[in-house]
């Protein structure tokens, strides 16, 4: 089975890349862009069974820093 | 003082460490690998060095926190041995959980290498014993990722501890209070961006650094 894990900012914790995407979105002419803010998306193989308590705890272990980061699993249905 | 510099694959500042230190002790610190699971019998003094631990994969000295000696430097640093974390050092102690907070990417997100001026906050510190309270010094930095944040109740916190051993007068990466280094609860960890093993010598155009090895040497031989 596969599972996605998506690392996001907390709310409230500056973002300077994201400030710098936004920015550079502007300089190419792209308006109406509110806000930008960059995470990270991980990809996990994993063996058929792993409990989601198992993925969340990787999670606060090591893929995330919870002091400034958030995160969220989505499991993906297996491949027909 | 019998210290052990950690070396980390990625680490770059572990030489300098060393060598600063084997200057004011006298004795050569032992260099220990980051798979080694203990350390050398009767170490007194710990050394977490700069540089790009695991080339920063995933976030800067996050995978360097997780290694097997990392438990040891920990277990250490609940018995009072002293531990310093330099730059990327600092990274690691913040993802080893040792200190409190996280160092995000610089505001302006550009490298930034040159020598800052500092006031010692804390003059009563394990490490800052030779230095005198409010005083003005200089370490140079050389950091992408030294942007110290917190949440408010963690900074009133370390503020009112005297927990903030050092700060930029000016402004340098975006750090929260331009907190530029930080002492756990115990106080006997601390974590600095700047470098003091890099002004060492009159060669290093200063030699503030030097002292903070000094007033540690004394403070624990004391």
């Amino acid at each position: 089975m596969k599972a996605r894990v998506f690392i996001t900012l907390k709310n409230g914790v500056l973002d300077p890349q994201g400030k710098a995407i936004h920015h550079a979105l502007e300089g190419l002419g792209f308006s109406g862009v509110n806000d930008v803010r960059a995470g990270k998306l991980i990809e996990l193989d994993l063996a058929d069974g792993t409990e989601d308590s198992a993925i969340e705890d990787m999670c606060r272990k090591l893929l995330a820093n919870t002091v400034i980061e958030n995160f969220r699993i989505e499991r993906l249905e297996p491949a027909e | 003082m019998n210290s052990a510099v950690i070396v980390f694959p990625g680490s770059n500042c572990d030489r300098d460490l060393a060598v600063a230190l084997e200057q004011v002790t006298g004795r050569k610190p032992a260099m220990v690998w980051h798979r080694e699971t203990e350390l050398p019998e009767g170490v007194d003094f710990i050394g977490v060095p700069g540089g790009f631990s695991y080339g920063d994969y995933l976030r800067s000295g996050a995978m360097a926190a997780r290694s097997p000696i990392m438990r040891a430097v920990t277990a250490a640093a609940g018995r009072g041995v002293p531990v310093i974390g330099i730059c990327n050092g600092f990274q690691v102690l913040t993802e080893a959980g040792l200190l409190p907070g996280a160092l995000m990417r610089n505001a302006a997100l550009k490298f930034v290498c040159r020598e800052v001026p500092l006031r010692v906050e804390n003059s009563q510190s394990l490490f800052t014993a030779n230095y005198d309270a409010g005083e003005e010094i200089a370490f140079p930095v050389a950091h992408h990722d030294g942007n110290y944040q917190a949440d408010q109740a963690t900074l009133d916190r370390l503020e009112g501890e005297g927990r903030v051993a050092f700060r930029y007068l000016d402004e340098v990466n975006g750090s929260a209070r331009r907190i530029a280094g930080i002492l756990n609860d115990s106080g006997n960890v601390l974590g600095l961006m700047p470098h003091p093993e890099r002004a060492f010598e009159p060669a290093h155009g200063g030699t503030d650094g030097r002292r903070l090895f000094e007033g540690l040497l004394e403070t624990v031989n004391a």
